[in-house]
């Protein structure tokens, strides 16, 4: 690898983001896992929830109450209503107990009506984890690229629309957080093909642009495995003369030509994505890293992946 | 019951897109990302286009600069524009229609709508120039939920195409679009509206409205409150205009002549979505017309001799490769490898055929679409895979 593994698990805040379909979630409980298996407090905070973080530790659903689902991962969904209670109580010391009705409403409209209100409850309530140390390391299951731009730049798009108020004194050590290399992070996942790569060149130079978050890496999942080199490309060239296939499936009792064409199907589809992975690696800031995974050839998702995963993230980043 | 429906052969209309397409003048291609939405609304047009002729417009979403290139254009707008014959020639077809492509521009098509809307000049003005607005057109995702559909019924009530096909924009969740004209109809008639803007135009502030203020007040501050009342203030103006269109953009997806087309592949995620979309739009009573997969695995990797081959083939691969080729250690090689690989895809082409055989409620129409050797980058490979969908 050109550039140095980022040691991701030294962050407090990490955000894992890419088009949807990429294998965000499961990156997201990779990592959790991973900083788990070395002695981290993990919480793992789904966004857009859809109880698919939790399933991956093969457990029930999660809500704004963090639980541990698995030996140092809680796991909890965000719930913007529930943030905006849980900041009330605690700044404004307003009871929000009994009536939250109308309060409810009154909230969706202002949250409907003002970009960024969502969002900064979204990032508040993160960054608040982050500042009472409760856990070691914050994983969020982010939003699809997107959206995660609107999220992450939005204290300080709160700070250019409201001039003052309460939000508008709470952004300042959001961003403080958020603009720390140290303590926060962003990942960037994709897989090697044309649309996620084009999203997430997009996604790195957007986030550099708009944001103060750095992005700590990008991951590439699903990659092939490389069947052969080119010796071997040429005598398999050589195996797939009708001649010789006919002997072949005489020995082997049945015909080949399905198994051979299935090959061809593979090294193509390969070959397809190393293209698009080259296209990723040229187009991204030099000093990125860029972390490769493989395409795991299972049955179902749940925690064997996790903890596949979990072991071939660790490989990359030397755990 | 859809389910035996579909695997009814003998129907008395034989069910492909083809057919559907010939019967519609909508066909919304919805469903989760990544999976080749627009791609396959773009190939669709087209083969309607080579197919049936007449007049097709592809409404997208994503500025796919790749599809850009395919249709032969530098870029798509929010203006609908031809595609050039040629480009059809050049595939080596002649196309027996127009096809016509539009990107939907959400900052562009608000302010038309604004323009479309306003009571007067001054306050079309007064709302581009209001810094909310700018945020609301420009950021604010629903907003380009709510756009697409208003923008899609525009186009229609022109009347200028015999068949519009639409893809979705990526939202959180796959049904905000369908919601998105309800919400804004809902939004524009709330108590709350009312609510806010009262202050601000009397002094009076009643006594239900005074704890959310103070709340509002303390966290938002003043300002910025009047801010956002002054915005609605001016939006008001153009409630009644707001609510009727949103209302007659809700009555066109439900149309008979509005078809849904869930685009989707077999992978675990993406698939667990669209089953959750199909049902619901059945649910909504939409007209749920194909389920369309895209890059499913070939049959022969389920094969269960293929797969009991290829295990002897990985197990004897040095005895079989003797003598085949003039290097039997590379060959022996190559055939493990290739053993190995047919197993591993074999797993995942079991999975994704589990995955097909539980869909539930699929419409009369699933169409499996192999994967393709390579990207698709113009148009011979928009009616390659147009064809694979079409019959």
């Amino acid at each position: 690898m050109m550039t140095a593994a980022p040691d991701l698990l030294q962050l407090k805040l990490v955000f894992v983001t890419g088009k949807g379909g990429v294998g965000k979630t499961t990156m997201a409980a990779a990592l959790a896992q991973l900083a788990a298996q070395n002695g981290k407090r993990v919480l793992a905070c789904e966004v857009d929830a859809k109880g698919d973080l939790s399933a991956l530790f093969e457990a029930a659903p999660t809500d704004f109450t963090p639980r541990e689902i698995s030996p140092h991962i809680w796991s909890m969904s965000m719930d913007t209503e529930a943030s905006l209670r849980e900041y009330l109580k605690l700044q404004l010391k307003i009871p929000v107990v009994g009536r939250i009705g109308p309060l409810a409403k009154a909230f969706d409209f202002v949250a409907t009506a003002a970009p960024g209100v969502r969002e900064i409850l979204t990032v508040g309530k993160l960054c608040y984890e982050v500042r009472e140390q409760h856990y070691d390391l914050v994983v969020v299951d982010a939003p699809a690229s997107g959206h995660i731009i609107g999220q992450l730049a939005a204290p300080q798009a709160i700070n250019d629309l409201v001039k003052v108020g309460l939000i508008r004194g709470q952004t300042d050590w959001m961003l403080e957080i958020l603009s720390d290399p140290r303590q926060t992070g962003l990942v960037a996942v994709t897989t090697p093909e044309e649309m996620p790569v084009n999203e997430t060149l997009e996604l790195v130079a957007r986030v550099k642009e708009e944001t103060s978050v750095r992005t700590s890496a990008v991951v590439v999942n699903g990659l092939l495995p490389e069947l052969f080199g080119q010796r071997e490309e040429e005598i398999f060239e050589e195996l797939r003369v009708r001649k010789v296939e006919k002997v072949l499936s005489e020995r082997a009792g049945g015909s080949v030509a399905t198994i051979l064409e299935a090959a061809r199907l593979a090294v193509t589809m390969r070959r397809t994505r190393a293209g698009h992975l080259e296209r990723l690696q040229a187009g991204l800031p030099k000093e990125l890293p860029v972390l490769l995974l493989p395409y795991l050839f299972t049955r179902v998702h749940g925690l064997r992946t996790t903890r596949q995963m979990a072991q071939a993230l660790g490989e990359e980043l030397g755990h | 019951m859809a389910a035996a429906r579909k695997r009814n052969q003998t129907a008395e209309v034989p069910q492909t897109v083809g057919r559907l397409l010939s019967a519609k003048e909508i066909a919304i291609a919805c469903g989760p990302g990544g999976v080749g939405k627009t791609t396959t609304a773009a190939s669709v047009a087209a083969t309607a286009v080579v197919e049936n002729g007449g007049r097709v417009l592809v409404l997208t979403v994503d500025p796919a600069r790749r599809l850009a290139d395919a249709l032969g254009l530098k870029g798509i707008g929010n203006q609908e524009v031809r595609i050039a014959d040629e480009v059809f020639t050049e595939a080596g077809v002649t196309p027996r229609g127009e096809l016509w492509a539009a990107m939907l521009d959400t900052k562009q098509s608000w302010d038309d709508l604004i323009a479309l809307h306003a009571p007067d000049e001054e306050t079309k003005e007064k709302i581009l120039a209001n810094p909310l607005y700018q945020n609301i057109s420009g950021r604010f995702v629903q907003s380009h939920d709510y756009i697409a559909m208003e923008r899609l019924y525009e186009i229609h009530s022109e009347g200028k195409y015999d068949l519009i096909v639409v893809d979705t924009p990526p939202t959180r969740n796959a049904l905000d679009f369908l919601d998105a004209p309800q919400r804004m109809a809902d939004f524009f008639s709330s108590r709350l509206l009312r609510w806010l803007i009262v202050p601000y135009r009397s002094r009076l502030v009643n006594i239900a409205t005074k704890p959310f203020y103070s709340i509002a007040d303390r966290i938002l501050g003043t300002q910025f409150l009047a801010d956002i009342s002054e915005f609605f203030i001016l939006f008001q103006s153009m409630y009644e205009g707001f609510v009727e269109r949103a209302d007659a953009v809700t009555r066109l997806l439900s149309d008979r002549r509005t078809t849904f087309m869930v685009v989707s592949t077999l992978e675990a995620t993406p698939i667990r979505e669209a089953e959750f979309f199909s049902a619901e739009l059945t649910e909504r009573k939409l007209n749920l017309g194909a389920i369309i997969l895209n890059k499913v695995l070939p049959d022969y990797l389920r094969d269960p001799k293929g797969a009991k081959l290829a295990q002897h083939i990985a197990d004897e691969a040095d005895t079989l490769a003797e003598g085949l080729t003039d290097d039997p250690v590379v060959a022996a090689r190559v055939l493990g490898e290739v053993a190995e690989s047919f197993l591993n895809f074999g797993i995942v082409a079991r999975r994704e055929a589990e995955q097909q055989a539980e869909l539930r409620g699929a419409p009369d129409i699933l169409v499996t679409v192999p994967f393709f050797d390579a990207d698709i980058f113009d148009m011979e490979g928009l009616l390659r895979l147009g064809a694979q969908v079409w019959d």
